[in-house]
């Protein structure tokens, strides 16, 4: 085929697709704010969007902190008494609590929504709703967003905390460290806006899992072969948007603009 | 009389195909019209047109005179208030146990008590022959015919004006089909509500019709009383209902 043709194809698909999740948001966004809000389910979701997803983000950052910690102590000659608690409460908060959330609570999460909505829409159940009067925006969609937007940056403070202690364990059990000179140096450099930025990606983070989740199992189509691509595209879509976010929300925050 | 359903030069294309060109239809109060037609006539997309699931691309569809086809968020859901629905799999929520399914609209859409809801639920499982043992079941646990059962509970308990079917017998047993066909026909005359069904099982078709209109290619092609079809002397009806292989419709087996 023309190559230039192939090149054009993938171009229009992709901003097609665009604006189809522009469009789905469009009607996604509302239905939170609009009455009825299904109090009951947005719990429900918070549970398991949230609560289910602490283990495998605690486990996460933990071992991310310790990681982080051992690696710089190898790569600094001098001064590492006070680089490795610094870069690990800056490098926790700032960047790898709500990036390595994010993208847990995405294969988790984007992963589960998808399949739901997507096997509630091969099988009529979205369809049933309707018939039943139900808004499936606000029945399906809505407490789904609600809960990630919510319960996010809850995950990511308890991230945060987990994955600076996973350094501190490092650094005094593995490097010798001196345990009160550690704290002390990591509340020293950390400063209140280091964790604000972190939470604010993380409700942000929560908004595109939910999303990508939603919109991929809504508009999947076919059986069992349907829902495991919406599956695979919620999960790979979600995590390409949390990167993405992520590093346009750190030029906002920290960039030449911010100084 | 305005007709309680009506649809004119209904139109509906997917892409290059064209699934319905040009439905003529009307369904007079408490009446029973059924829509026979083979598989990819446009049965479905039909019905799905009505419910405001799809939107026609051209043609106007009236329910009690009002124009619904381009209603979208409160009225469309005020219009979907006088609707139920059987689904050909029964689509009852996986996550809800049988009762919840049942009372579902009582709930949601009218805003009933939980406790309240559930007496209602039970009056409209029994009244489809399930005890309240099964309320507490999760659909996975019932068997086909029992889901079917469920759903159509589902589809009488906010007491709608105009229920649709989605082949009703489909994947059931000769005898379970005949018990949910006579359950059709009791609790329509009970409720005297008016039906429109889809299917392409004839000896539904005959038990649960007043009229019967057959689709073909997108287009009603003929539409009458039940008791006429046999002499309809149109080649299309003729070969559907006796299920021949031989005749003007050609299956589309080799591509």
């Amino acid at each position: 085929m023309n190559p230039f043709a192939l090149v054009g194809r993938f171009v229009v698909t992709f901003l097609r697709e665009i604006g189809r999740i522009a469009q789905f948001a469009a009607l996604a966004v509302p239905a939170c704010f609009m009455p009825p809000i299904y109090g009951r389910l947005v719990l429900q979701q918070m549970l398991r969007i949230g609560y289910f997803s602490l283990p495998v983000v605690g486990l996460t950052a933990f071992f991310t902190g310790g990681a982080l910690a051992l690696q710089i102590f190898v790569g600094s000659d001098i001064g590492a008494e006070t680089l490795v608690p610094q870069i690990v409460v800056l490098g926790i908060t700032r960047e790898l609590g709500p990036v390595m959330a994010g993208l847990m609570v995405a294969g988790r999460v984007s992963a589960a929504i998808a399949a739901e909505l997507g096997t509630m829409r091969v099988t009529e159940q979205i369809d049933a709703l309707v018939t039943l009067s139900t808004n499936p925006f606000k029945y399906l969609v809505a407490p789904r967003l609600i809960a990630a937007v919510l319960t996010m940056p809850v995950l990511v403070a308890i991230a945060d905390i987990i994955g600076v202690m996973g350094g501190w364990i490092v650094a005094v059990y593995s490097l010798d460290f001196n345990s009160a000179a550690y704290l002390n140096n990591t509340a020293d450099f950390l400063k209140m806006g280091d964790v604000t930025s972190g939470l604010w990606k993380a409700a942000v983070f929560g908004f595109i899992i939910a999303l990508m989740g939603c919109f991929h199992g809504y508009n999947s189509k076919g059986g069992a072969q349907g829902v495991g691509a919406a599956t695979t595209n919620a999960v790979v879509s979600a995590a390409i948007l949390i990167l993405a976010a992520n590093y346009f929300m750190t030029s906002i925050f920290f960039g030449e603009g911010s100084r | 009389m305005t007709a309680k359903i009506e649809l004119k030069g209904v139109m509906k294309r997917f892409g290059r195909k064209v699934v319905l060109d040009g439905v003529d239809l009307s369904v007079e109060q408490g009446e029973s019209l059924v829509i026979i037609g083979g598989s990819g006539s446009g049965k479905s997309v039909t019905l799905k047109c009505i419910l405001g699931l799809i939107t026609p691309d051209k043609g106007s569809i009236k329910v009690d005179g009002q124009e619904v086809t381009r209603l979208t968020g409160r009225p469309r859901e005020q219009v979907n208030r006088k609707f139920g629905m059987l689904f050909q799999s029964a689509a009852l929520f996986d996550s809800l146990k049988v009762w919840e399914n049942v009372a579902f609209a009582l709930i949601q859409g009218r805003g009933l008590g939980r406790r309240e809801a559930k007496e209602i639920a039970l009056q409209k499982l029994a009244k489809v022959g399930l005890g309240p043992e099964v309320g507490e079941l999760s659909p996975s646990e019932l068997s086909g015919g029992m889901q079917k059962r469920v759903g159509l509970a589902r589809a009488i308990a906010a007491e709608p004006e105009i229920i649709f079917f989605d082949e009703p017998t489909t994947g059931l047993d000769p005898i379970m089909a005949d018990v949910i066909n006579d359950l059709i026909v009791a609790t329509v005359k009970d409720m005297g509500v008016t039906t429109l069904s889809i299917t392409h099982d004839m000896a539904s078709a005959r038990k649960i019709a007043d009229k019967i209109a057959m689709i073909y290619k997108g287009k009603i092609i003929w539409a009458g009383r039940k008791a006429d079809i046999d002499k309809s002397g149109n080649p299309y009806v003729d070969q559907f209902i006796h299920g021949r292989a031989e005749g003007p419709i050609k299956m589309e087996l080799a591509k």
